[in-house]
Parts: C-alpha cells; sequence; structure tokens
C-alpha cells in the first residue's frame, strides 16, 4: 500500500515538474554556480522526455518480438539444434558495448535516433531471450502431455498453453530490457538522438550540475516507476495461473 | 472394438512393452495393473499415439490409428493422464470444455455440457466453474481432470490412475459413477489402477503387466481363480482372494427360496457385503428385498475358486 502511495506522488511530482520544470528552479538553483541556469531551457523537457520513450518503447517492442520469436524458434523440435547459435547472438548484442554500436551504425545510418535504436535493440534481446527460453523450456510435463493428449496442434499449444504459461516470465525479461535501456538510452545524445541525454550532456559540458541533476532525475523516476508497472503486470500474471 | 497387436516399444536397448497383444471389445472396461514401471502407461499412451510404436499396431473400429492424424486421433479418444495435468491458466470450465472446442461444439452445447459434467462428480456448477485448478483441491481437480476426458463423450477413453487422490468414499462414487457413464454410453474403456480392488470392481477384463509383458489377460473371476504366474497371484494378493471373489458376484445370482430375520440386502449388493452383514449382525441367513434368502453357506461355497470352476 505505501509502495503505491509513494509511486503515485512519484508520477505527480515527475509530471508536475516536466509541465512546468521552471517552478521547481529553487530547487536546482544550490547546484548552479556563477548564476547559470537551474533549468534547462534549450529544448523542452517534456519533448525531450517524450521522445526518450518513444525511442525506449520501440526498441523494447522490437528486441521483445525478435527475442521472443526466437526463443519459440529454437525451442520448436525443428529448430532446437540452433539454440546455441541464439544463445551466442544475443549474448553478443549484450556485451558489445553500446557506444560501440553507436560508432559503428553511425557511418551506415547517420546521425540521428537510427543507430540509438539499433544499439538498444542489440543491448536489450538477451534478458527477454534468456527468460522466454526459460519460460517456454520450464513447463510441466503434465500439462504439456494433457495438451497433447487433448489433441491440440502444436500451434495451438504454443498459443493457448505455452505462451500464456510463459508469459510472466516474458514479462521479468521485457521489465529488465526496459529498465537496461531506458538508462542506456541517454547515451543516444551523443549522436544527435533526441534523449534525455542532452541534459545530461549538456550540464557535463557546461560543468552545470543541476543539469546532470535533472536530466539523471526524470530518467531514474521513469525507471522506477517503470519497474514497478512491470511487476505489478508479472504477479497478475502470475496469480492467474496459480503462481502468485 | 479396439485391437492391440504386438506392440512393442524400445527406449534405447530395453523393451519397456514387449509384443503385447489385447483386444477389448466395444462397451468393455480393461483394468491395466502391474508394478511401477511395468509399462502400463506407454502402452496406453501408444494408443492414442503420445508415444509411437518400435513395432506392432492399434486397430480401432478395425481402422489401424498409424493412418489417422495424431491430434485429430486423439481427439477422439478420452485421455486422463496420470495427475490431473488441468491448464493452470483456464478455468474448470474451460479445461472441461477443451476438446468440445477443438471440435466446434457450439458454446450453449459446451456449456451445458460443463455444468452436466460438474454436477455428475458432486461439483455445484455455479460454485466451480469459474474457479481456477489451483483453488481446487486434489481430489478436485483430478475429477476435472477425468470430466475434461469423457467431456466430447469419446467412444473410447483412457484413464491412468484417474482416482489415486480422492478418498475411499467419493472414490468409490467415482467408480460408481464412471460405471454408469461407461455402461449408458457403451464407451470402451482402459483404465490403468495400481489396486486390485478398483481393477476388480470395474474391469470386465484384467490385464496383468510386469518388466512390460502382458501375463494374463482375462476376467476377473479368472485372474482371481487361476492366477497364471506366481507374480499375479502376488499382485492379487492370496489373503483377500476370497473376498474379491465375492465381490464380483451380486446378491441376486443366489437367492435361494426361504425367510430371514432382521434387515434386508438390496439385490445389486455384492456378495462380499451380504458376508460382511452376516459376520456383523451375527445372522446365518439375511432376507433380500423383493424377495428370498441369501445363506452364510451360499456364500463360503462361492468364496472358495472350486465353485467356480464347476459352474
Ligand atoms: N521417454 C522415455 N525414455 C526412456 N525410458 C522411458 C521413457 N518413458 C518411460 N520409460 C521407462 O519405461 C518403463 C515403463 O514406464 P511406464 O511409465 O510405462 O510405467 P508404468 O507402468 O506406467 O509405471 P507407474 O505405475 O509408476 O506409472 C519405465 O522403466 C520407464 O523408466
Ligand atoms: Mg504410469
Amino acid at each position: 500500500m505505501t509502495g503505491r502511495v509513494l509511486m503515485a506522488v512519484a508520477l505527480l511530482f515527475l509530471l508536475a515538474f516536466l509541465a512546468s520544470p521552471e517552478s521547481f528552479a529553487p530547487l536546482f538553483e544550490p547546484f548552479t554556480r556563477n548564476n547559470a541556469p537551474a533549468i534547462y531551457t534549450q529544448t523542452g523537457l517534456m519533448s525531450l522526455t517524450l521522445s526518450h520513450l518513444g525511442l525506449v518503447l520501440l526498441a523494447v517492442i522490437a528486441s521483445t518480438l525478435i527475442a521472443v520469436t526466437l526463443a519459440i524458434l529454437v525451442t520448436r523440435p525443428a529448430g532446437r539444434e540452433f539454440l546455441p547459435l541464439a544463445r551466442t547472438v544475443t549474448s553478443v548484442g549484450q556485451t558489445f558495448p553500446p557506444v560501440a554500436v553507436l560508432a559503428l551504425a553511425v557511418p551506415v545510418m547517420g546521425f540521428g535516433a537510427g543507430p540509438t535504436l539499433v544499439a538498444l535493440f542489440l543491448y536489450g534481446l538477451l534478458p527477454v531471450f534468456e527468460n522466454a527460453l526459460a519460460g517456454l523450456t520450464g513447463q510441466s510435463p503434465q500439462v504439456q502431455e494433457a495438451a497433447r493428449g487433448m489433441g491440440l496442434t502444436p500451434r495451438q499449444r504454443l498459443w493457448q498453453v505455452e505462451l500464456p504459461l510463459a508469459l510472466p516470465v516474458i514479462l521479468t525479461g521485457v521489465r529488465l530490457t526496459a529498465v537496461i535501456s531506458l538508462g542506456t538510452a541517454t547515451i543516444g545524445s551523443t549522436v544527435a538522438a533526441k534523449t534525455l541525454g542532452e541534459v545530461i550532456i549538456a550540464g557535463l559540458l557546461s560543468s552545470n550540475t543541476a543539469f546532470v541533476l535533472q536530466g539523471g532525475m526524470v530518467v531514474g523516476i521513469i525507471a522506477v516507476l517503470i519497474y514497478e508497472g512491470f511487476q505489478r503486470l508479472e504477479q497478475f500474471a502470475a496469480a492467474r495461473i496459480g503462481q502468485g | 472394438m479396439i485391437e492391440i497387436q504386438n506392440l512393442t516399444r524400445i527406449y534405447g536397448t530395453t523393451a519397456v512393452v514387449k509384443d503385447v497383444s489385447l483386444t477389448v471389445e466395444t462397451g468393455q472396461i480393461a483394468a491395466l495393473v502391474g508394478t511401477s514401471g511395468s509399462g502400463k502407461t506407454t502402452l496406453l499412451r501408444m494408443i492414442n499415439r503420445l508415444v509411437e510404436p518400435s513395432a506392432g499396431r492399434v486397430l480401432i473400429d478395425g481402422k489401424d490409428t498409424a493412418e489417422i492424424e495424431p491430434h485429430l486421433l486423439r481427439r477422439q479418444i478420452g485421455y486422463a493422464i496420470q495427475g490431473h495435468g488441468l491448464f493452470p491458466h483456464r478455468t474448470v470450465a474451460q479445461n472441461i470444455s477443451t476438446v468440445p472446442r477443438l471440435l466446434g461444439w457450439t458454446q450453449d452445447q459446451h456449456r451445458a455440457r460443463v455444468d452436466e459434467l460438474l454436477e455428475l462428480f458432486q461439483m455445484e456448477p455455479a460454485d466451480f466453474r469459474d474457479r481456477m485448478p489451483h483453488e481446487l483441491s486434489g481430489g478436485q481437480q483430478q475429477r476435472v481432470g477425468v470430466a475434461r476426458a469423457l467431456a466430447a463423450r469419446p467412444d473410447l477413453l483412457l484413464m491412468d490412475e484417474p482416482f489415486g487422490a480422492l478418498d475411499p468414499v467419493i472414490r468409490a462414487k467415482a467408480q460408481q459413477d464412471l460405471r454408469d457413464i461407461q455402461r449408458q454410453l457403451g464407451t470402451t474403456l482402459i483404465i490403468v489402477t495400481h489396486d486390485m480392488e478398483e481393477a476388480v470392481t470395474l474391469g470386465d477384463r484384467i490385464a496383468v503387466m510386469d518388466k512390460g509383458e502382458l501375463l494374463q489377460y482375462g476376467p476377473p473371476s479368472e485372474i482371481l481363480t487361476t492366477p497364471a504366474t506366481s507374480f499375479v497371484s502376488d499382485l492379487i494378493g492370496t489373503g483377500d482372494r476370497p473376498f474379491r471373489l465375492l465381490s464380483l458376484t451380486p446378491v441376486a445370482e443366489i437367492i435361494a427360496e426361504g425367510q430371514a430375520e432382521g434387515a434386508e440386502i438390496p439385490r445389486e449388493a455384492s456378495l462380499r457385503d451380504a458376508l460382511a452383514e452376516c459376520l456383523w449382525s451375527g445372522r446365518d441367513r439375511l432376507p433380500v428385498e423383493g424377495g428370498g434368502i441369501v445363506t452364510l453357506d451360499s456364500l463360503r461355497a462361492q468364496a472358495a475358486p472350486t465353485a467356480r470352476a464347476a459352474e
């Protein structure tokens, strides 16, 4: 209950801050020097936040779709031999530093949102893939047996039994990916993607701690809200299948 | 009619089912008994092709099951698996109506069927219909599993220890209900059980398996009186043999003329019930509902294998 109140307060605070950053200037003034501005105004914080979220959303949707599809393929009888390959690909996607991806992608795609999307997409594959794999393989043999025994086709078993039962675990993977991407997206500003990283980088370049703080704060609060929101969703999904 | 012909299943180098042949006539119940690991489940799963035989074949009403698409075959065969195997994310009603929905029944049809089955298994439909499996007791889960197997009124029903988790009272009731449904619909039923008692009460035929081999296949009285091997007699348990034998025959079959004192016994009660009643009430003859008596002497005669052999 206190958790819910806390989340509501955090959300209200965030919305208020984004709607009217100037009203919060006194809060950040102590962190500025030489009368530098306390609030970043180059680009509207609201519009930066929305485009940041948009990027993350796109990347998470893409990683989720691809990672879940991959996990489904390698758990089918015909695709089983590709499991090691898929594992390698997703692990490399995770270990390859996003900054390096940006550096490689810019010459090909040019500046803007593109390279950031690619970096986030690659970075987000592994958590969803591993969780989807665990969810799809760790199912009760009895339930599988019943599904086959009732005469469900392989496709019906996938959609009506395996995926619904794996859903809570898959959601956990999506949550991890979402939170990681939210933070990682800030580096997109180095290649001219519109993200909250812009505020942080501006702060670093002009030695204005207030900018760094407000950029970090917005990302942080959103991350916590998304984390909590997903956990609720997972609990709900798990309770539905009797694991609550 | 289901004909199992020379069915064999080999895992690695061991045959877990070895050259088993048996026929179950339409409308009969075959009880499959044997120790753990003797191949009962494997034999059952070869019938609906959850396991493909290494050799041999299964004919259902003369048709080779190898020629039917596995998922279509399975929709025709009711299957209650060992452990209930309910879908944890589906309500009781959705679980029970799985096969009817696959077969394209209308919503009205499968809803009505769900309520009918729940009532049959003593579970108030309004209360249980929308529950999730984890909100049921083990025994209730098992009954829902059996209801699910019966839902599409299959002509052939396979059950793998369906009543294991039930207490004796509900178990007896569930057995009776199953028997009634099976008789009513003329369903052919193959039921795996660890419980000789259950095999004797339910089975028209009993198949005894050991280490993948079918040791004996025959009516319960034959299994009880002339066990084929020492393994079979061990399985029956010599101590209970006379009582099991008595439980096969209803009182109606040995009614004699005469008068007796005390409470009447129903015609359909088994001789075993009659014997118990004699011993318990200290009488040597019981009046039977609708006239006639049974005597302790006649019960005693029926309890010996020689009486059967002479028939
Ligand atoms: N997929 C498999 N691979 C290898 N061996 C198997 C497989 N399935 C079953 N077996 C073996 O086959 C034998 C028979 O198993 P089965 O499940 O048919 O026994 P059962 O008679 O049903 O036993 P229980 O009464 O314990 O259920 C066992 O020794 C088991 O280990
Ligand atoms: Mg078994």
